[in-house]
């Protein structure tokens, strides 16, 4: 029988939340790593047994876990994640030069045919891979070499948030970092170029030709048609259909064009999800409604989505890594939120019902589609 | 044996209880005991210290005889209580850390 496990990460540990493919009853399995920051959980497409973890502690420091057993048993892989060569500086907020100084790990992304690979996206934002199953990462230190004295920090901190592997042409992949931009290889990490052309942040970035120094939020794509990515940027959601060599921007009728996830439908690649946010002074939905808005048409025409969340009194953040799409017939979408509700819904966003509603604050969820 | 108290996180981590029991050969001190303690449960590698530099994590706090060894010479002998197990070397976290 097919079902889906969403792995939920929270500013107090993991929680793995199981289920059928009707996506009505659950069971919680959790806190994993009770007390410790997950900042993101995420399984091997080529093994979903194989999990990986990253576990942070402001006394602790980065920890890293793997799972071969989907989630029952863990170990602790490595943790060293050292800068390639002398790490250098980047622009602090200030306008100043500040040495690149390791936070933590925000992003996996297991690699989509080998389970012992992974790329990790860190703070201060860089690119690592791992390929023994996590004991050993190394840079991929030609990003930060893609004009990196120009990135800044955002509000969140300086951090490579964003990775997508092309599945169709191995070497590509495409990253975002807040407040750097959007970057692509095409050579598996050995070069790497900015793809920021039709991007506009007037206020940060007076230059319109800026190639970095863009806030972008997060980025999504649809297997079937790669060349076409659609980014949340700290304010507008963009389009590109050229694989990022030009963005356009197709927010039409959005609430307000401020926000962090975004994703595809599984089946529809026109399909596309956002959450608005009021905006970057206010870090919750517009009028205390919480509303998911998709577009049939690749951006433009929005709908909002309401049934099944609060639509008064709400005034939590849903997070860029927070929200997470499955495969099955009918496409299920997953969020969570800074206020602990994981919501689900099993009819493409049609109805929503909260898995859970009192977790601590939801930072990242993933969710696997099992055979 | 050196008795060196851990605080919860990295019980969890290492796989122990709130005292573990090691083994120093040669001067007892505050490198050596954490180098012993590395040794015997690898996973805390990094979590009291940097992987290279050796210095203490910032919001990592060092006691023992009810002394506050933080700011001490790591190479510099610990208490003689210490280096016999009768007083354990205890690792914190400063309450100063965490995350709300």
């Amino acid at each position: 029988m097919s079902g889906v496990r969403v792995l939920v990460g929270t500013r107090k540990g993991a929680f793995i939340l199981t289920s059928d493919e009707k996506r009505e009853k659950w069971d919680i399995n959790g806190p994993l790593f009770a007390g410790w920051e997950m900042y993101h959980l995420k399984g091997s497409p080529a093994d979903p047994n194989r999990l990986y973890a990253s576990q942070s502690s402001g006394w602790f420091g980065q920890m890293m876990q793997r799972s071969d057993d989907g989630g029952k048993t863990w170990t602790t892989v490595g943790n060293q994640f050292a800068y390639d060569g002398v790490p250098g500086t980047h622009m602090w907020y200030d306008g100043t030069q500040h040495p690149w100084e390791f936070k933590r790990v925000w992003h996996l992304e297991p690699s989509l045919t080998d389970p012992d690979t992974v790329y990790a996206g860190v703070e201060d934002a860089a690119l690592f891979r791992t390929t023994d199953g996590g004991q050993t990462w190394n840079e991929l230190s030609a990003l930060r070499h893609t004009k990196g004295h120009l990135w800044q920090p955002g509000a969140g901190g300086m951090c490579l948030h964003t990775i997508i592997q092309d599945p169709n042409t191995p070497g590509r992949m495409f990253f975002a970092i807040s407040a750097a931009g959007a970057f692509r290889t095409d050579d598996g990490g050995e070069t790497f170029i900015p793809i920021n052309k039709g991007l506009i942040s007037p206020y940060e970035l007076p230059d319109p030709d800026a190639e970095v120094g863009h806030c972008v939020h997060c980025l999504a794509l649809h297997p079937s048609r790669p060349n076409t990515v659609f980014m949340q940027k700290h304010w507008d959601v963009m389009r590109t259909d050229d694989g990022g060599a030009n963005w356009y921007e197709v927010s039409g009728n959005l609430p307000t064009d401020f926000g962090f996830p975004i994703g595809v439908h599984a089946h529809e690649p026109d399909t596309v999800y956002v959450v608005p946010i009021t905006s970057d002074q206010f870090h919750y939905p517009p009028d205390g409604k919480l509303r998911v808005y998709r577009t049939k048409s690749g951006g433009n025409e929005w709908e909002p989505l309401t049934s099944g969340l609060p639509q008064q009194d709400c005034y939590v953040n849903v997070l860029r890594d927070a929200m997470a799409i499955d495969k099955l017939d009918s496409c299920g979408i997953y969020f969570g939120t800074t206020g602990g509700q994981v919501y689900a819904s099993a009819d493409s966003g049609d109805t929503w019902n909260p898995i859970v509603r009192d977790l601590p604050a939801v930072v990242s969820v993933e969710v696997q589609t099992l055979a | 044996m050196i008795r060196v108290v851990l605080p919860p996180h990295l019980r969890t981590i290492a796989k122990t209880g709130r005292e573990v029991e090691i083994q120093v050969d040669g001067p007892v001190t505050q490198r050596s005991v954490l180098d012993a303690l590395e040794s015997a449960h690898p996973a805390l590698r990094g979590t009291i210290r940097d992987h290279v530099t050796k210095q203490r994590r910032p919001l990592v706090r060092f006691f023992a005889c009810e002394q506050d060894l933080s700011h001490e010479s790591i190479d510099a002998p610990l208490p003689e209580a210490v280096a016999t197990g009768a007083e354990p070397y205890v690792v914190v976290g400063a309450m100063a850390g965490g995350e709300v």
